[in-house]
């Protein structure tokens, strides 16, 4: 009972004294402020934007193996890059034959040409030559894919983008119109469905034709990507490591040499995206922890100050009775108040500053429950530790010097 | 015997010099007495003070409070005493500057662990005893140099001590409130407390019933008024 009516007492108390010199009580509190602020704003920013990345990232599929000359992360030297082999037809119908797991595998190759219909065009729309077999989630919104028949005969046919068919048809319908692609006629066969935009680039501008169109139309002298779809993610490891045997086998690798070709996946972008922001957060952590250093001893400062500024208080209180620890806690309660105080502010100049940020950038911004607690925790933590020494060495005045002091 | 002090001496370090602020008081006090304690400057009669208010230990010699020996206590131990047998009267007042005047009476209350309605109960039935009912929401700076003393009054009282110990609580107000100060005094000690005054006027001493002289850390003389 009666620590809560200390507890509000000083609290009353440590608030009076900060309303009463409103300067003193800023400066005291800046530090603590600015690193609450600082760990708070960046928290609410790295979380905002791992959800939103998240989100990304999971529409692409995580069972997808892409199967490319180099890596996604490039962290080797360039010049043993260079000198790797195309990826070629040879490989994929090696994977056909001997890739044990159940998975759909689609070569593909790409090149940028403009696309026209009668007076409308697009610049630099991505064309890719693929087959028939299915590795993504995205199906005709009108007509149809390409079929086996399609990619065995080589027919001048193609499937176009939203955007493409938006762009080129204004009014008629794409099925069945005759484009030009690069230059060649091409018929349209399907329309895709709308996909949006991944980090800003727009997914819709593309036209798929037959490999074997691409081949003899844009020459065969450009690497393929693989793409290798599991049927059950859980396998995805083991596909890996089966292509990795098989490709090796084919392109002669020596054993104990390193690949001489990627096995991609998207989960490499997200490894790569948690460590940058891990080490955000490190740094983030790092501001913080040293504006909480400075905010404390300003503390500190101040609470030494104050008890010498009521010495005769104390002396006061302990000639009427007041124990060492009833002072102790007096001045301790006061320290918690005005850092808790820091703390709140931080977290709300914290999330509002994410909240511009949010507002005028494309980065998102979330309010994490989590990073209140810490922001309150660390705040009254730093107020604890910092107050304990000038709290005790209230505790330890001499009454009858105290009762003294001018 | 309500106080009772047996060969008791204090002495100072001042650097390589010894201050022998006491040297051998022998002194009993019964319970509803009021006495006065005199002497000139140096003569040990705050540090005599201080000692039987606790506030300090002796370097040698017993004090012996209701029965209970408080010469050896510690920190706490004497803080609690402090807080139940003794009520403290301040030349200077030594009010809380910021609290009001209830405040500042409820504060041994307070450190006696009282609840807070009980506080405020006994705090305002005190202050209207010495004549401040009308005045208790008022902080010191709001009230007269009388009235500031009966508030400290008040607090020293509150807590039903064993001893209310006077220290020149007069010497900061004028003749005439002093003598207000002095009937209140008075009223407290026919109401059966013990009053311990501390002065060095001649007039003020008076009031009481016993009066005893310090020179140079001892008693000079301790006689009937």
């Amino acid at each position: 009972m009666r620590i809560f009516i200390e507890l509000w007492e000083a609290i009353k108390i440590a608030w009076g004294a900060l309303v009463k010199n409103k300067l003193r009580a800023f400066l005291t509190l800046l530090g603590i402020i600015v690193g609450v602020t600082t760990v708070i704003g960046i928290v609410s920013i790295t979380e905002g934007l791992d959800k939103a990345f998240g989100e990304e990232i999971s529409a692409l599929g995580s069972n997808v193996l892409y199967v490319q000359k180099f890596p996604w992360a490039q962290q080797m030297d360039w010049d043993k890059l260079r000198n790797r082999d195309d990826i070629t037809m040879e490989e994929v119908e090696a994977l056909e034959e001997y890739l044990t797991i159940p998975a759909a595998i689609s070569p593909s190759t790409q090149t940028r040409r403009t696309v026209k219909y009668k007076s409308e065009f697009l610049e630099d729309v991505s064309i890719s030559g693929t087959n028939e077999v299915k590795t993504s989630d995205v199906f005709p919104e009108y007509g149809r894919d390409l079929t086996a028949m399609d990619v065995h005969h080589r027919r001048l046919v193609c499937v176009v983008g939203w955007d493409v068919a938006e762009t080129l048809f204004k009014k008629e319908d794409p099925i069945g119109k005759r484009i030009k692609v690069g230059g060649y006629k091409f018929r349209i066969v399907g329309v895709l469905e709308k996909q949006g935009d991944v980090f800003g680039q727009s997914l819709d501008q593309e036209v798929r034709i037959p490999i074997g169109v691409f081949y003899k139309l844009f020459g065969s002298s450009r690497s393929l990507t693989i793409t290798v779809k599991v049927d059950n993610p859980e396998l995805i490891d083991q596909a890996r490591d089966q292509i990795r045997g098989i490709l090796r086998r084919v392109r002669k690798v020596a054993p104990g040499a390193e690949d001489d070709f990627s096995v991609n996946q998207m989960d490499m972008i997200m490894d790569l995206y948690n460590s940058l922001t891990s080490t955000l957060y490190a740094a983030a952590i790092g501001v913080g922890a040293i504006s909480l250093l400075v905010g404390g001893i300003g503390i500190m400062n101040i609470m030494l100050v104050s008890v010498t500024e009521r010495t005769r208080e104390i002396g006061i209180r302990k000639a009427i009775g007041a124990k060492r620890r009833d002072i102790m806690w007096q001045f301790l309660v006061e320290s918690i108040v005005i850092s808790a105080i820091g703390g709140l502010i931080g977290i709300g100049l914290g999330f509002g500053i994410g909240k511009i940020i949010s507002s005028i950038s494309p980065l998102p911004t979330t309010i994490t429950g989590w990073s209140i607690f810490l922001g309150i925790g660390f705040s009254s933590g730093v107020g604890i530790f910092f107050g304990l020494y000038p709290a005790s060495k209230a505790a330890r005045l001499n009454p009858i010097e105290s009762l003294r002091y001018e | 015997m309500l106080i009772d002090i047996n060969n008791l001496i204090k002495e100072y370090h001042m650097g390589l010099e010894v201050v022998h602020a006491l040297n051998g008081i022998d002194l009993e006090i019964r319970k509803g007495e009021y006495v006065a304690i005199m002497g000139p400057s140096g003569s040990g009669k705050s540090t005599l003070m201080n000692i039987l208010g606790c506030l300090d230990t002796p370097t040698a010699g017993d004090y012996s409070l209701n029965d209970t020996n408080v010469s050896t206590m510690d920190d706490n131990e004497m803080a609690g005493i402090r807080n139940r047998e003794i009520g403290f009267v301040f030349q200077t007042f030594n009010l809380l500057p910021r609290a009001t005047a209830l405040h500042n009476v409820e504060l041994p209350l307070i450190y006696s662990g009282k609840s807070a309605s009980e506080r405020k109960e006994t705090a305002a039935k005190t202050l209207e005893d010495v004549g401040l009912g009308d005045r208790m929401n008022h902080q010191p700076n709001e009230l007269s140099g009388g009235q500031r003393q009966r508030v400290a009054i008040a607090r020293a009282l509150v807590n039903k001590p064993s001893i209310i110990l006077a220290d020149e609580p007069t010497g900061n107000l004028d003749t005439r409130t002093g003598d207000e100060i002095m009937e209140i005094f008075e009223k407290l000690h026919e109401e059966g407390n013990t009053i311990i005054l501390v002065t060095h006027e001649e007039y003020i001493a008076e009031h009481s019933d016993r009066i005893i002289r310090l020179r140079d850390g001892r008693i000079e003389r301790d006689e009937a008024d």
